[in-house]
């Protein structure tokens, strides 16, 4: 059998070690450590559709993460997707004419909102909307035009006969 | 055909009284946690059998079954050129199901099992009558701080499996099969949600503390005091657990991650 002391330095050890596997949990395993960056301003785009972009989908900036998509939502009058883009406060030198567009990182992989800088003197605030957007290219779409392209190809020389 | 209904009818009548004196068992012991607060060396000591000494095949577990995980997913994930995706995939499995459930069963083994032993045995020495002789109420002396013990255990445990887990599968997937390190970190970071994710398997191997102590305890204080007899309720007390956690699952995983 243990000692008194003995027992209370073992339990103190192991709910020292449980704790620390829980913060190891929140800190390096989810994204908690990446909440402090959810302070920032927050500016809208619209786009005629956003493909597969969720909610905390990043948005990038010459490749680096400047920020995340904070909401998504649908106007029925203009039956455009208004993206709620929240960019971290230190990157708030962004020019009004600074252009969206909706990427895919790599062939399957999840969409992100990449913009490019513009070139007015004028810098986004907070509230403003982003004018030059580029919609999500959707896979089905071009496979789509492929097949149209392909099918009217096959066509062509039998008009010519 | 008469004798039949009859043996149905006492199975049912015996399987809700059964349950009934369970409820009221856990409520009279839930009643006996604040009593367990003043005096902290009986929880320390019920700590120490239930958590500390379970540390060892929670480890170990997590380990191996985090280290296969990270194996199997890769030859898998590589047919998809998707190897990057290893750590979420990780990650998730872990945290949301496998660490609670598992460590679960493995706790209920390794310390569930012991508590009954330990509760039956003590009712068949009659040490648990000699204690009511002396105006000691057993079930706060006894019962209440095994009972509050596994339900602070459980949660550590899981979150240990966890983390070793994907300890585990960093090491097989980051040095063993070249996945990149930071593409493992980063990936995991932006899948695993903290709320969706790690809080609700935090509750998850909290309930499972819960269910599993319970039964654990009931079956050894209603265990029928003879070396048979506590013999079949340690049996029972595993097979038991292992049930109401994997149903107690379902429905957990069915109400927390279901409908999105």
């Amino acid at each position: 059998m243990v000692s008194k002391h003995g027992l209370e330095i073992w339990v103190g050890l192991f709910v020292a070690a449980g704790l620390a596997a829980l913060l190891m949990l929140a800190m390096k395993v989810s994204n908690m450590s990446a909440f402090a960056d959810d302070q920032g301003y927050r500016v809208q785009a619209r786009f005629e559709n956003i493909g597969g972009l969720k909610i905390r989908s990043p948005v990038s900036m010459a490749g680096v993460r400047v920020g995340r998509v904070a909401d998504i939502a649908f106007d029925a009058k203009t039956y455009e997707a208004v993206v709620t883009l929240r960019i971290a406060e230190k990157y708030n030198t962004l020019p009004k004419d600074t252009s969206a567009s909706i990427f895919t990182a790599g062939v399957l992989g999840e969409n992100y909102v990449g913009l490019e800088a513009g070139a007015q003197d004028s810098y986004l605030k907070d509230g403003d909307t982003i004018k030059l957007t580029q919609s999500a290219v959707v896979l089905e779409n071009l496979i789509g035009q492929f097949l149209f392209n392909k099918a009217q190809e096959g066509k062509a020389p039998e008009g010519k006969k | 055909m008469i004798l039949w209904l009859r043996s149905l009818g006492r199975g049912g009548l015996d399987f809700f009284e059964r349950l009934g004196r369970g409820n009221l068992f856990a409520l009279q012991a839930l009643a006996g946690i604040p009593s367990v607060l003043m005096k902290p060396m009986l929880l320390v000591a019920q700590l120490y059998s239930v958590g500390v000494l379970s540390v060892q095949i929670i480890v170990v577990s997590g380990l191996t079954v985090g280290m296969v995980l990270g194996l199997q997913m890769y030859n898998t994930l590589t047919d998809f050129g998707a190897s990057q995706s290893l750590g979420p995939v990780v990650a998730l499995s872990l945290v949301r199901e496998l660490g609670p459930v598992l460590a679960a069963l493995l706790f209920s083994g390794r310390a569930g099992s012991a508590l009954t032993a330990e509760i039956g045995l003590m009712k068949a020495t009659e040490q648990l009558s000699g204690m009511e002789m002396m105006a000691v109420d057993p079930i706060k002396r006894v019962i209440a701080p095994r009972l509050l013990a596994g339900i602070i255990s459980m949660p550590l445990l899981a979150a240990m499996f966890s983390a070793v887990g994907i300890l585990g599968s960093y090491f097989v997937g980051v040095g063993l099969l070249g996945v990149d390190s930071g593409a493992f970190w980063s990936q995991m970071q932006s899948k695993v949600d903290f709320y969706q994710d790690i809080y609700n398997g935090f509750i998850k191997s909290m309930v499972f503390g819960i269910v599993a102590t319970w039964i654990a305890v009931f079956e050894g204080y209603d265990a029928v005091p003879t070396t048979e007899g506590v013999s079949r309720a340690t049996t029972r007390t595993v097979v038991h657990t292992a049930f109401a956690v994997l149903g107690s699952d379902f429905v957990l995983t069915a109400l927390m991650f279901g409908e999105k």
